[in-house]
């Protein structure tokens, strides 16, 4: 009896909670997985956000949860934000994939974005950008500046994007030097500046030169610089204060323009579920400035395969190329397909060379 | 110099109004703390404390304040025997994990076989695993006298690797293109904790209330009980009485493992929905600061729970609606625990100014 009750309120309240006044505010919701200040992943969403706030005005109303774990307590903030009256809710960790999904069942009228996932929906969307391009340039200049031949990896979870750019960055790393040797560490978290201040620590006590993170902290960047001798990339954003030297370029992620687009079309009614995968061509991806450290003739390279990752005329996965094993992935001249058995999609394999193993 | 002087007999009435007054106090800090952000102090109050449970949408938040506070009550209520008696499970994080590792292993053995059978086979499952991790530092504190605080809080990093192996490996869903995590309970209803999702009630908050109400018996009306209360206050007494120590350690670690490990399975197969990396959110350690907010009795356990809950969702909601940091909200946590502490050394204890070289 209470419970029917309860339930009926509920589910009159929702139906209230989702029907929007036409003349308010589009309101936009933004799930994050770190904190703003992280200098890094959320840091960069939370640019993408202002930039909303930005370009319409009064137009929109934002509001952001920070460092929500994933599982039950996203599935509690997202549910939150549409209670709020929220229109549009970007979650930005790969962990919110579930709960978006289950929150977005029960609120068909809400539109939802999530970054790095897979599982799509009448009212979800899924976007990411092509991290690996942006690899592809650090393996590049990160085999030409090791003198020891040893680079390290700090890899936060052993999923396909994170698997995407260790692979991109060998292949192009072991290009220009064939020396070259990369020493992985699982830290199993985005964002822990004590583990990643560890195990960078631990990377350059085996010899490392060069340090390459898939974490988002400047933890990594401080470590390198108090070595002296380390060299290091930005990761998800610039982290520009430990330029020139040891951050010698770095990944952006540029989620502005995508923001404002996508709140756009919420506003004129025409936002359809889609599926994004955008790199350094139109934008989503961008190379930080490479800085003087770098020899001359590595900069101008490197810029020039920037450029062909922007215009398409190259592929980060061209082939001839092995899969570990040695069994064969990529022909002479055949480039990875997205989606299918070995697409970039799902990728679950190192390529030849690397000596570590996927932990499993 | 100052210096504290043990009260002879502490105000039975302070004691039990502490966490009253601690709250009141961390409001007025956590207020002024809000202000020097720019935010309006009783708005952000109110959105809070009150807001969760009196609220628009209260009908939302009050069945999320018991999922966030019954893995808290389930965890405390087991560490609370062990702390009465001295016996420091530091480690319920662990077991929480491989309770859950265990109950959603066997289940997910059975998917996709629709049978009752199945989530009493899950919840035994849990509750032995948990008990089996505990059981690690319980034997090897009883047979070589190591400091179970040790084992158990690094049995918890074991357990982690462990958890990661797990949705990488063993448990990681066959159709998920690659990408670690199990299957997902919500697919699975014989697996499912819920007993009605859309309502927000698990069976993890009925088993909540049930550890409550034998825990209170325990410890009042059975001579266990009794033995736990008086190893705690004496050691040699309770050895004079007759009290076999190695048996204690079992029953009181085994217990909380017990316990942790049934959270653990609570929440895989409901809330959180699935083994993944990150599935552990340290429930195991916040429980062990609401034992002690809760004065390690079961009652005020199962307060203190609801009470970290709700500064848990309605900070949320601060963050959300007011824009206030996460930073803020865990400060306002901890204001709140260092305030107890802080009143409970105050009403065990008075601060007296010492000439020096005197006394």
């Amino acid at each position: 009896m209470k419970l029917t009750k309860l339930l009926t309120s509920a589910t009159v309240a929702l139906g209230l909670a989702t029907t929007a006044m036409a003349d308010d505010p589009t309101k936009v919701g933004f799930v994050y997985v770190g904190p703003v200040g992280d200098g890094g992943w959320t840091y960069e969403h939370n640019k993408g956000r202002l930039a909303v706030e930005e370009a319409f005005g009064d137009k929109v109303e934002t509001t952001f949860v920070e460092s929500v774990p994933e599982g039950a307590d996203a599935v509690r903030v997202i549910t939150q934000m549409a209670l709020q009256g929220a229109d549009l809710i970007f979650t930005t960790s790969f962990g919110y994939m579930d709960p978006t999904i289950e929150v977005a069942k029960k609120f068909p009228n809400v539109k939802f974005e999530h970054a790095t996932g897979y599982k799509q929906a009448d009212n979800v969307s899924v976007y990411s950008a092509r991290f690996y391009e942006g690899r592809a340039i650090q393996g590049h200049i990160a085999g030409h500046m090791t003198k020891t031949n040893k680079i390290g990896y700090i890899a936060s979870f052993p999923i396909p994007e994170v698997i995407r750019g260790i692979n991109s960055a060998y292949i192009h790393a072991k290009k220009v030097n064939p020396d070259v040797e990369f020493s992985i560490i699982w830290a199993y978290t985005w964002f822990d500046p004590a583990k990643e201040a560890d195990a960078a620590k631990a990377l350059i006590e085996q010899g490392a030169d060069v340090i390459l993170q898939h974490t988002d902290s400047t933890a990594p960047q401080a470590a390198a610089q108090a070595a002296g001798n380390v060299v290091t990339f930005g990761q998800a954003s610039d982290m520009g204060e430990y330029a020139p030297f040891p951050r010698v370029s770095s990944i952006i992620d540029d989620w502005a323009p995508y923001y404002v687009a996508r709140t756009k079309a919420v506003m004129d009614g025409t936002w359809e579920s889609v599926s994004t995968w955008d790199g350094i061509g139109a934008g989503m991806v961008g190379i930080g400035e490479i800085s003087d450290a770098v020899p001359a003739d590595v900069k101008a390279s490197a810029l020039e395969m920037v450029a062909a990752l922007a215009d398409g005329s190259y592929h980060a996965f061209t082939g001839p190329l092995n899969k570990q094993d040695g069994t064969p992935w990529l022909a002479e001249g055949e480039t990875a397909a997205d989606y299918g058995d070995n697409g970039l999609a799902g990728l679950n394999f190192y390529v030849e060379g690397i000596t570590a193993e996927i932990p499993n | 110099m100052i210096a504290l002087q043990k009260r002879p007999t502490p105000s039975r009435t302070l004691s039990l109004a502490t966490p009253l007054i601690a709250v009141l106090i961390t409001m007025i800090m956590g207020g002024l703390l809000f202000t020097v952000l720019g935010k309006n102090p009783f708005e952000a109050i109110r959105t809070i404390f009150w807001d969760p449970v009196f609220g628009e949408f209260a009908f939302y938040y009050r069945p999320q304040l018991l999922v966030k506070a019954a893995p808290l009550v389930l965890i405390a209520i087991g560490l609370s025997l062990g702390f009465k008696a001295g016996i420091w499970n530091i480690g319920a994080e662990g077991q929480y994990i491989i309770g859950a590792i265990c109950g959603a292993g066997v289940g997910l053995a059975f998917y996709p076989t629709e049978s009752r059978l199945i989530f009493p086979l899950m919840i035994l499952a849990g509750a032995v695993g948990g008990w089996a991790w505990a059981m690690i530092p319980a034997i090897l504190k009883t047979r070589f006298g190591t400091n179970e605080i040790l084992v158990s809080l690094m049995l918890v990093y074991v357990a982690e690797q462990l958890l990661a192996s797990m949705s990488l490996g063993l448990l990681r869903n066959p159709e998920g293109m690659g990408f670690p995590g199990s299957r997902n309970f919500s697919d699975f209803p014989a697996g499912s904790s819920w007993i009605n999702e859309a309502a927000g009630l698990h069976w993890g908050m009925a088993f909540a209330f049930i550890a409550v109400i034998f825990a209170y018996i325990l410890l009042n009306r059975h001579i266990l009980g009794f033995n736990i209360r008086l190893t705690g206050d004496s050691p040699h007494a309770a050895r004079f009485a007759g009290v076999n120590p190695t048996r204690l350690i079992l029953f009181c670690l085994g217990t909380s493992g017990a316990l942790a490990g049934l959270a653990g399975l609570f929440e895989v197969t409901g809330p959180s929905g699935q083994i993944n990396i990150d599935f552990a959110s340290g429930y195991g350690f916040t429980a062990i600061i609401v034992a002690f907010l809760g004065r390690l009795h079961p009652v005020g356990i199962l307060l203190a729970a609801l009470l970290m809950a709700l500064t848990y969702v309605g900070g949320d909601l601060a963050q959300g609606n007011l824009g206030l940091p996460s930073a803020a909200i865990q400060v306002f946590q901890g204001m709140l625990l260092f305030f107890l502490l802080a009143l409970d050394l105050l009403t065990n204890y008075r601060v007296v100014l010492k000439k020096k070289g005197a006394a």
